[in-house]
């Protein structure tokens, strides 16, 4: 038992190396994902200009552009094995988990590379964007890069196998994550309005059971999705 | 080891590719798939390889009565086939090593790579990047990656395409080989290479 789980670990280890290796080779993401931040960010910095938008307003603009960028890169992970046919090649070589384990790792890697981007983004960008309770936004970040990237790589994988990918993640993604935006939006807000970090309890809670249940309800579903 | 296939059906979109198809083959077998384009050679290929479900019907792999589980059946395994794809933005022993370690492979794989690299002419190539290739040493590539972890059970879809008359000997040499190391089974409508297996089964239509 201990040396399956062991060869799983390993072989999970081994599939996020190729995939970090891969995508700083090809930037299938990266580069979808970076021009997305700042043409978003800038045209969101044009529209405000000199106003002083509320905090509620600051973290909904800041969340909406984390949404879309995921949407617009973290697909690729399976897109592309799709796309390049070397789906068949990992089937042979790895177990469901061990895929699914390694692709959601390099999407978490991904996203919260993508986050500490925007975030510096819009500290530059945004003179009224100022953290006041720093630990409280970190957190939110990353519980928020967690959810995101689990719920990502199974609508990734979902996807992958469909003949309208580009439309149909969006689509599919947006309802699955109302509940992680509305928390990690609620929290931010609270860093943003200098709430004590206890205050913001109730939303790590919803953050890390979002986590857990999509994880969870990926790694049960993702045999089905895998294999055609 | 032994393989049992138990009425394997295929269907696609509710029509049937092929229906109830049986057979056992054990260590001393070799069997070839044919057929004529469409009779669902390559899915048979894809079912025996565990890489799709068949819509009815079982695929076993057996060791000593033993029915092995999925996770054991993946290192037993060889495949070569047109739909099989190595990754282009690596050099061929980057595919190899990535490979090997996704599949968590305890043997070190650095002897039996280069043996096979030099067999397939490939050695003085093994830094190039996949996508420099042309098709034949892509195909090659793959007979590397398929024989890498001396599969027990080597599964060829259409084996020589792409390769010129060096590649068919040396796949010969692998056939021969695997022959008297395990199961091999081809799916070909290549005559010359329908000969090499003891066994046939022939993919009429449903």
């Amino acid at each position: 038992m201990s040396a399956l789980v062991s060869s799983s670990l390993r072989g999970t280890y081994a599939l996020l190396l190729k995939d970090a290796q891969s995508e700083l080779r090809t930037r299938y993401a990266v580069n979808a994902l970076m021009m997305f931040v700042i043409t978003a960010a800038v045209i969101v910095q044009l529209a405000i200009r000199d106003e002083q938008p509320s905090a509620s307003v600051l973290s909904g603009l800041f969340w909406v552009v984390i949404f879309f960028a995921a949407m617009s890169g973290l697909s690729r992970t399976f897109v592309s094995e799709e796309e390049r046919g070397t789906s068949m090649t990992l089937q042979l070589v790895a177990s469901s988990s061990v895929v699914y384990f390694g692709k959601l790792c390099f999407n978490i890697v991904l996203t919260l590379v993508m986050n500490a981007a925007i975030t510096v983004l819009y500290t530059v960008i945004f003179p009224g964007f100022t953290v006041q309770t720093t630990s409280t936004f970190l957190l939110t970040v990353f519980l928020g890069s967690l959810g995101l990237a689990s719920a990502s790589t199974i609508l990734a994988a979902i996807i992958a196998k469909a003949n309208t990918k580009g439309t149909l993640y969006p689509v599919l993604a947006f309802p699955i994550l109302i509940p992680l935006l509305m928390t990690t939006m609620r929290a931010t807000t609270r860093a943003l309005e200098g709430e004590p970090f206890g205050d913001a309890g109730g939303e790590y809670q919803v953050l890390v059971s979002y986590f857990m249940v999509i994880t969870a309800g990926s790694y049960l579903l993702f045999d089905y999705v895998w294999k055609d | 080891m032994k393989l049992v296939l138990s009425n394997i059906t295929k269907e696609f979109n509710r029509r049937p590719i092929f229906r109830d198809i049986s057979l056992e083959l054990d260590g001393a077998d070799s069997l070839v798939i044919t057929g004529k384009n469409g009779a669902g050679k390559s899915t048979l290929v894809k079912i025996i390889s565990g890489v799709l479900s068949p819509t009815r019907g079982t695929v076993e792999y057996r060791d000593e009565q033993a029915v092995l589980t999925p996770d054991e059946v993946r290192g037993k395994i060889g495949l070569v086939s047109p739909y099989l794809q190595l990754y282009d933005e690596f050099s061929a022993m980057e595919n190899l090593l990535y490979l090997s370690r996704i599949r968590a492979n305890s043997m070190p794989i650095e002897e039996e790579s280069e043996r096979l690299l030099r067999q397939f002419s490939l050695w003085e190539k093994r830094h190039d990047y996949v996508r420099t290739f042309s098709s034949g040493m892509k195909q090659r590539l793959k007979f590397v990656f398929a024989l890498l972890h001396r599969p027990h059970v080597l599964l060829l879809d259409e084996p020589t395409s792409n390769l010129d008359s060096e590649g068919i000997k040396v796949v010969q040499q692998v056939v021969e080989q695997q022959k008297r190391h395990g199961i091999l089974i081809v799916a070909t409508n290549v005559e010359s290479e329908a000969v090499w297996c003891n066994k046939r089964l022939h993919l009429g239509g449903v």
